[in-house]
């Protein structure tokens, strides 16, 4: 180990906020191991060592999930109010315009139509760099909208979360996008149209509480933190410590509340074979 | 629970009320006629009350909701519907007695009612564990709204819950998936359901039980993404000063607008129940008979609606909540 790699100041590393580094060089989050980017991006982002997925970004979902050169995005025009005028420190649409600034996209989801191996599907997916991932309006109406495709088409609808929750600056609005995507698929429920649920770290409360939790199958990739509350307001409320591992995918899976855990790298083919396995026409599995 | 429990704004009315019935004590005792100095002193206190409670900020609305003297649900079925049998239970796991339900009659029509109950002593508010459900909770309303449908019963529920419980049990059994059900599967129940924040209408703790057909708020109740003090403490992190916090809560209250007005402006909630001047807590027969009167009025044209109508609307009514630019 090359001792002058390790930052010895805490605090001022930026992996945890930022997790895809721009040098040669990078350091787990997890287990501190220095890992090369080369290597990392061979290894879609996971860490050789402890297996801890790095943060990656909606682009690179896309890329890794849907068949090359096949999506097709909708809805990209979509940007947020500011339903409440709400004011804080910063008033909100110069948080909108920063994140947009920094992120080159308008909001904290990307949709639209893609192929999965072959198959057609509705396809949504989160960044965590808009803002926390927060469901806002244009986030709640995103998804909506990539729910009706699937509904219009009779697509498959797969979705790629991750979310620190409501979007705060919305207020109630925020709150009723769980209410609106719920509705929704409570439509694609009754068709009996496949919704695939696929939790990153890390996915909680609104987004947790809705649709992200009502996946016909609701896979996640290892380690990530999924749940109702954050640990720390957990920690406030019961005033004590949580448990090793607590909130963690193998947590969710111990409980019951997964279907599955998967590596990244086996993600595509997963969700292409769990589709098969629900749409509706006999597709052999082994018919290509 | 002390019934002389007074927020900072009640005070000077509680004072001229208490000076008001001295003087009535002193003319009972003494014969002396004090009716001319009792009126004027009514009428101040009357035009102060007026004065402070149309002056109200928003944090102060969210201090009225939170009022320790405040009905909450079983004071009011008590005063609103007849022969109410609880029924307990999810069938999983365990009984949640921060939300109660069960058959009752709302003048002659069957109902079941369903909402979030808090206690009024440290005893009673432990024993239902502050209003906050576990995911039993969410799930007891998800088969009482089963049970409703199954025998053709509009339901009738009353939110009043601080938030869903944060703890571990609730975590390892599941509360975002309780809550993302319950919303989901409240899109398809085919009988109509009629929604009253009668208190605090915290984020997903209330939206768990929260989607109908036709929703209200009671005046003095506050229903957002995230309590005000909540929002503070993500927004300026922690403060010492205790004048810094409180005004920290104030802009926050202010920013969230939470009140029914509020809501009422925004197009989420489809009316306001007026509460008597003062709050509910000041005349719990008034507040729910202005309830029962609004329940009366708007159950029978649901009840008019078949049940693909009936769907069908509700959706339309979350399907556009929402507010964006499209570029």
């Amino acid at each position: 180990m090359v001792e002058w790699f390790k930052r010895s100041k805490k605090g001022i590393s930026s992996d945890e906020r930022r997790d895809i580094p721009d040098g040669v060089w990078t350091k787990c989050s997890s287990c501190g191991e220095i890992l090369t980017v080369i290597s990392l991006e061979k290894s879609y982002w996971v860490c050789s060592k402890c297996d801890y997925h790095f943060r990656i970004s909606a682009d690179s979902y896309i890329k890794l999930i849907i068949d090359d050169g096949t999506f097709e995005e909708y809805d990209g025009n979509l940007i947020s109010g500011d339903p409440l005028k709400f004011k804080d420190s910063k008033k909100y649409p110069e948080r909108i315009a920063a994140a947009r600034k920094k992120t080159g996209k308008n909001d904290a989801v990307i949709s639209g139509l893609g192929r999965i191996n072959g198959l057609d599907a509705s396809f949504a997916v989160m960044d965590f760099n808009f803002i926390g991932a927060s469901m806002g309006s244009v986030v709640g109406e995103k998804i909506a909208r990539a729910i009706e495709r699937s509904l219009d088409r009779e697509f498959p609808l797969v979705i790629v979360s991750c979310s620190g929750g409501a979007r705060m600056m919305e207020g109630i609005l925020s709150l009723m996008q769980m209410a609106k995507t719920s509705a929704l698929l409570s439509l694609l429920d009754k068709r009996r149209i496949p919704f695939i649920s696929v939790l990153t770290n890390p996915t909680t409360a609104g987004v947790m509480a809705s649709y992200a939790s009502l996946g016909d199958i609701i896979i996640a990739e290892p380690k990530a933190l999924l749940g109702f509350a954050g640990p720390r307001v957990i920690a406030q409320t019961i005033g004590g410590e949580l448990p090793p591992g607590f909130q963690s995918s193998e947590f969710l899976l111990e409980h019951g509340f997964l279907d599955a855990i998967v590596q990244r790298k086996n993600l595509k083919e997963t969700i292409s074979k769990l589709l098969k396995y629900m749409l509706h026409d006999n597709i052999s599995l082994f018919d290509q | 629970m002390d019934d002389k429990y007074y927020l900072e704004f009640e005070k000077p009315i509680v004072e001229l009320d208490n000076k008001i019935k001295e003087i009535r004590d002193l003319a009972g005792s003494s014969g002396a006629d004090l009716e001319e100095e009792i009126k004027n002193l009514e009428k101040k206190r009357n035009k102060l009350q007026g004065d402070v409670y149309s002056r109200l900020n928003r944090w102060q609305r969210v201090q009225l909701a939170r009022h320790p003297l405040r009905p909450y649900s079983l004071d009011l079925v008590s005063l609103i519907f007849d022969d109410f049998i609880e029924l307990h239970g999810d069938r999983y796991f365990s009984e949640d007695r921060a939300l109660v339900g069960g058959f009752a009659m709302l003048n002659n029509q069957a109902v079941m009612f369903v909402g979030q109950q808090k206690g009024r002593n440290v005893k009673q508010r432990q024993y239902r564990n502050f209003g906050m459900s576990h995911p039993e909770g969410y799930r007891k309303a998800l088969r009482l709204f089963c049970l409703a449908e199954k025998f053709g019963r509009p339901i009738i529920i009353f939110i009043d819950t601080p938030g869903a419980y944060c703890g571990i049990g609730a975590e390892e059994r599941g509360q975002a998936e309780a809550i993302a059900r319950n919303i989901r599967e409240m899109f398809a129940i085919e009988v109509p359901i009629v929604i009253v924040i009668i208190g605090e209408g915290a984020s997903g703790g209330a939206l768990g039980i929260g989607i109908g057909d036709i929703v209200l708020m009671l005046e003095n109740s506050w229903y957002s993404v995230i309590s005000p003090e909540g929002c503070a403490a993500i927004l300026w992190k922690s403060v010492d000063d205790p004048k810094q916090l409180e005004a920290n809560r104030i802009q926050a209250a202010e920013s969230l607008k939470p009140t029914s007005s509020d809501l009422l402006d925004l197009g989420i909630i489809d009316g306001i129940i007026p509460e008597p001047l003062g709050g509910a807590h000041r005349d719990y027969s008034a507040t729910a008979k202005n309830i029962k009167n609004k329940l009366v009025e708007v159950l029978p044209n649901l009840m008019g609606k078949n049940s693909q109508e009936l769907l069908a609307d509700r959706l339309r009514k979350y399907r556009s909540m929402g507010e964006f630019l499209e570029i």
